[in-house]
This record gives structure tokens, sequence and C-alpha cells, in this order.
């Protein structure tokens, strides 16, 4: 299946790289606003096609892809939303628009395929929700859940930056989602330190029974599941209970694709929708093959 | 040196940490109506990390920041009404805004000292409302001069009408308050301040030295009440500034000696000091707040919390990471773990 990228910063060139990768995508534009930015110059090292028109070039040539990643920021995301209805095709969003349907693969791929637009809410909740999913499905009195994403200063980009507000309002409002749990925080910290740190989240939550064997055999099961599409990720501690409080702390290593390997926040949230869209992929040429049989 | 002083009274926001966010409005009412005689110019209200910090991560807050506020609002007549504001953990909608509503003056936005930019819409929202915004940079011994100088300029240029330097862990020394100080002084077209804290038993020696270096904010708290072995004593300040007559301050030594006590009285659980643990605190340049939560892990674990501070020195985590002393005490006591079954087997085999 042909694929095109909207954006060419450390998300969207990362994620080039990986869709280069899959046996079942083809990327046919990688479209930004700067040909001589980083992510442009090197997808030109890699003979893939590119544009500096934007979403513009993509409304032109809509019939060279079947789905679009939209790796620009919120702000963009929202600006093109008319456009990209326009095209009709699927659309993967990886910015923290807060529009589409939520999506985390090991809790809801299959109902997400269905929609025209998957979000991908943030790192932080795609690393975090597997794990409050699994306290949810496993204990039924959550006074509240929190979640604290540690990501190392030199992977969040200027766009993450200056939206912080954002990230969290996103990630809390996935939390409430998945989980069914009204009460829930998020907060972000940016550690600059060298050589950088992986991707650390922890999970918090209050119960007034806690089962632990439960909840670490359900994490077994997804965390399998998570792993599958996002090979760095793992618990490194938990659950326990610590301070009268569930604590799951996981960490997530990249795969070092475009960006160091400490940057297990960019990672996971591109292996999460390249998933997506492989499975749409094959999806789509089932029902080709259907048609064809016919 | 005669430009007057801006002093920012921070007893009930940093000495939270201190009550484990333990604070009611009663005591905000009473210490407020007391403080706001002594010509203190701002009193900096709420949760020790700032409004909406309240979480499992860094404690629970036993009263909610916006009754915390009301109160202070209520009883504060001469004094402004600051709180402090960390990205991250705040966010416009959920905590600026009703500040705001409840009549929150001094609004003082807060990063790590490298991460200025995640504080830019916070600054500039603030500004849009009318409100007197400050930038505040953490952690300050982390950072040289001159990189510390970029992000501060950074929050000048999104609109901080002053930066204040916070040496979270209290591991600076008066020669590096000297240089970093002055370096600001002269590149900044905006006032500088700085927030000591005392676990070398530096934060009046500091806190002076840094007003000698041209510093017009200073932060400081009665009895020196602040996270880990607390800040700049505010009463022991005023004294010194008396002696300088150089300096010029509105503080007025008398009032602020009995609003002390009054804190003492009523609010001070136990007193801060340069405790064992906040020395190795200090040391190891990790953030003062982290004080009670490695106290209270070190005993579940059964490892030496002095040991957990110096790990976390090595590993360079920052405040509002609290989470990661767990790391470091699981890891300590999986080493000390695996350092037993070496003994076990070389003693039985």
């Amino acid at each position: 299946m042909h694929v095109a990228i909207l954006g060419t910063g450390n998300i969207g060139t990362d994620l080039l790289i990986k869709v280069l990768r899959s046996e079942f995508l083809d990327c046919s534009i990688f479209a930004g606003r700067n040909y001589k930015s980083a992510g442009m110059q090197k997808a030109r090292t890699l003979d893939v096609p590119c544009s500096d028109k934007g979403i513009d070039y993509l409304l032109k040539n809509k019939d060279q892809f079947d789905l679009v990643f939209d790796a620009t920021s919120a702000e963009s995301h929202l600006k093109n939303l008319f456009s990209l209805k326009k095209m009709g095709k699927k659309v993967i969003d990886l910015t923290p628009s807060n529009n589409g349907m939520m999506c985390v693969p090991s809790i809801n791929i299959k109902a997400s395929l269905k929609h025209k637009e998957s979000n991908l809410i943030t790192c932080g909740g795609q690393a975090s929700l597997p794990v409050a999913y699994s306290i949810s499905q496993t204990h039924d009195d959550i006074e509240y859940l929190e979640v604290v994403v540690s990501a190392s200063s030199k992977s969040a980009g200027p766009a993450s930056r200056a939206n912080v507000d954002e990230y969290i309002t996103t990630t809390e409002r996935a939390l409430k989602y998945f989980t069914g749990v009204k009460k829930v925080k998020t907060l972000l910290v940016l550690n600059p330190a060298v050589p950088g740190v992986d991707m650390q989240t922890t999970i918090f939550a209050k119960v007034k029974n806690h089962n632990l064997e439960k909840l670490s055999s359900f994490l077994d099961t997804i965390v399998k599941e998570v792993q599958s599409y996002v090979p760095g990720y793992r618990i490194e501690i938990g659950p326990i209970w610590e301070g009268n409080r569930i604590v799951v702390i996981v960490k997530v290593k990249g795969l070092g694709d475009y960006l160091p390997k400490f940057a297990g926040n960019l990672d996971i949230i591109n292996c999460a929708a390249v998933t997506i869209a492989e499975e749409y992929a094959k999806e789509i040429k089932g029902n080709e093959r259907k048609v064809n049989y016919k | 040196m005669n430009e007057k002083l801006i002093i920012n009274d921070a007893t009930l926001r940093d000495g939270s940490h201190a009550l484990l966010h333990q604070l009611t409005s009663e005591q905000v009412e009473l210490y407020c109506n007391k403080i706001d005689k002594s010509g203190v110019d701002i009193v900096e209200v709420g949760h020790g990390n700032g409004l909406g910090a309240s979480s499992l991560q860094v404690g629970e807050s036993l009263t909610p920041d916006r009754v915390l506020l009301q109160a202070a609002r209520k009883s504060l007549k001469n004094s402004k009404l600051g709180v402090f504001v960390v990205p991250g953990f705040a966010t416009i909608e959920k905590d600026l805004k009703p500040a705001i509503d409840i009549g929150a003056d001094v609004f003082r936005i807060v990063s790590h000292c490298t991460e200025a930019d995640t504080t830019e819409p916070h600054i500039k929202f603030c500004k849009k409302n009318g409100k007197t915004v400050f930038g505040v940079l953490l952690m300050c011994h982390m950072l040289e001069a001159e990189p510390l100088c970029q992000e501060a300029l950074k929050m000048q240029d999104y609109g901080a009408e002053g930066i204040i330097l916070m040496d979270s862990a209290g591991y600076s020394l008066p020669e590096d308050v000297k240089t970093k100080v002055s370096y600001l002084v002269e590149n900044l077209s905006v006032p500088v301040g700085f927030h000591a804290h005392n676990n070398l038993g530096m934060a009046i020696a500091n806190s002076l030295e840094a007003v000698k270096s041209g510093a017009l904010i200073i932060d400081a708290t009665a009895r020196g009440f602040g996270a880990g072995a607390g800040n700049a004593q505010i009463e022991a300040l005023a004294a010194v500034f008396q002696r300088r007559k150089e300096i010029n301050s509105s503080l007025n030594l008398y009032e602020l000696l009995d609003a002390a006590d009054i804190a003492e009285k009523f609010i001070i659980n136990s007193m801060p000091h340069t405790s064992s643990i906040n020395i190795a605190s200090g040391l190891a340049g990790v953030f003062s707040g982290f004080e009670k939560h490695v106290v209270r892990i070190s005993e579940e674990f059964e490892v030496d919390p002095k040991d957990i501070f110096f790990e976390l020195g090595k590993r360079k985590i920052l405040a509002g990471q609290e989470d990661m002393i767990i790391n470091v005490a699981n890891d300590l006591a999986k080493d000390r773990q695996s350092k037993n079954d070496c003994f076990y087997i070389t003693a039985t085999g």
C-alpha cells in the first residue's frame, strides 16, 4: 500500500525509515515545508519523492497514496482537517490534536481500522495506556490514576516544547477514555542529561483493594502484545504496592532508526502508527482480493 | 546597590514540601495576616511544586490550591499574592485561569534550567492578562553562567519581568552565585533574583552574595521553612540587611520576628536543618524536595538514603522525577542482594 507522510521533523523522518522497512508499505510522498530541513535531506538520500508544498501537494496528487500519516503539529493538523477529509483517505494522526478516534494498537486496533482517522494520542499515552487499561480491567475500585512521563530533552522537538499543555490534556483525555476512571492526572518532565536517558513512564493508581497477582498476569499478555510492535517496550519495575499506591514503571528503548535509542517516546508512537497502517494495508488487500475473485 | 529589593516570602509554598503538603487554609490565613504588615513584597502560596502539582508523584495536597489561595487573598492587603507554576505539572486551563480568577498578582513560571522554552505559552498568557510574571530556572547549579543566561534570555523574550535562579539542591557556594548572578545582571534587561536552599549551610551567605552581585529579587522563608534543609531564613536575612546600610529593602525586622514566631508555633512541625540526609542531598546536587520520599522509600527497600541521593545525583535526576527514587532504591537493593548471594556462595562453596 502506498502512503504519504506529512511533516518532515523528527517524528516524520523516523517514521519514513520504519515505513521503508515494512513489507506492506511504500512511501510515495514525503511532504514538508522546507527542502533544506534535515529530514528532507535524509529522505532524498533514500530516494524518496519529496515535496516542500506540504498538504497542497498531497491534495493535487491524491491518487498516489491510500493513507496519510500526519506528523506535523496539533495546530497544523486541525488546520489541515478539511483538506484531509476532502482526500477521503485513511488518516493516522501522530499529533496531540485531540481529534479522531484514539488508538492504542494493543487495546483497540480492530475498532480503529473502521474509522477514517486514527489518533495516536501522545507517546506517554502509548506507553502508559496498556498498563492503565490492565489496572482498570483487574480492579473495579480505582479512585485515581496518574501517569508521569520522563523523556530526554533532546527527543522533544520545538513543537512538543511549545505544546506541553496539549500533551497533558490529550493524555488525560485518553486515560479517562480507555479506563473509565474519572480522576486522572498526567505530568511531563524533560531531562537534559547527556547521554540521553531512556523514556520512562510511571503509572500510579489509588485503589481500595489491590490485586497485584491478577494485574501481573493481565500485564504479561498485554506487554507481549505491545512488544510485538514496539520491541523496546518493557516493564522496569512492578507492579508493586508502595506508599499506598500501585506502581508500575515502564521503559521504552527506541529502535534507533533516525533518532538515538533513548528517544523511546518517538519510537513508540511511530511503531504504533506503522502497525495500524500495516493492518489497514492487509485489510484493503483482502478486500481487493474478494473483489477480484467475484 | 540602592535600588529597592523585591522580597518574595515562600514560606507557604516551599514550606509545603516540609509539611508533606498538609497546609491548611487556617494556617495560611494566620500567617498572611501577620506577614502582610512586615514589608514583604510578595507572599507565595500553594503546593511545594506549584499549582496543580498535587499528585502521587510529588505528594498530594491536603487542601486544594484554590482554597489556600482564597484564604491568602482574603488576608493580604499590602503584600502581593504570588503563585508558582511549572509547565508539565500545571496547565493554563486547569490552573492558571482559576488562579487569575481568585486574584493572584504575581505568577512565577518555572522550568528546569535548560528547558525555558516550555514556559512560553504560560508566560505569554499571564502577560496578556495583565499579571506580573517572572521566570524561574530551577537547579541552577547544573548549568554554567553563559548557557544559563541563554535560557533566561528566552524567558525575558517571552515577556518575563524578572528571572529568578533557584539553587534547588542547595549545592551552590557564594562564588558560584556571584558568577552566575552577575553574568545575568549584566546581560538581562529585567531584574535577576535568587532562591537559596540551605543543604550545605550556605543559604544566607548565598543570598547576601546574590544581592551584592546585583540581584533584586530575593526569596526567603520564616525560620528557613522549606524543602530539605530549608531556605534562607527571612528574619535572619532582614537582620543581615539591616547591618548593610547600602541594601535597600522594605522589610520590618520586628514584624518579621513576630511572624516567624507564629510560623514556628502554628505551621512548622519540625524545624528544617542540615541533617545528614540533607547534606548528602545537597552535595549530590539533588532537589531538596526529595528528602521525605527518599526517607520513606529507603526504609521500604532497606537501603541507605545517602546512597540513594548520591546515585540520583550520578543519574542527574531532576525536580519532578520523584518516581526515579524507586528505580534507584530497587537497583541498590538488587545490587546488595547479588552481593549477598556471592557471599553466600563463597561462604558455603
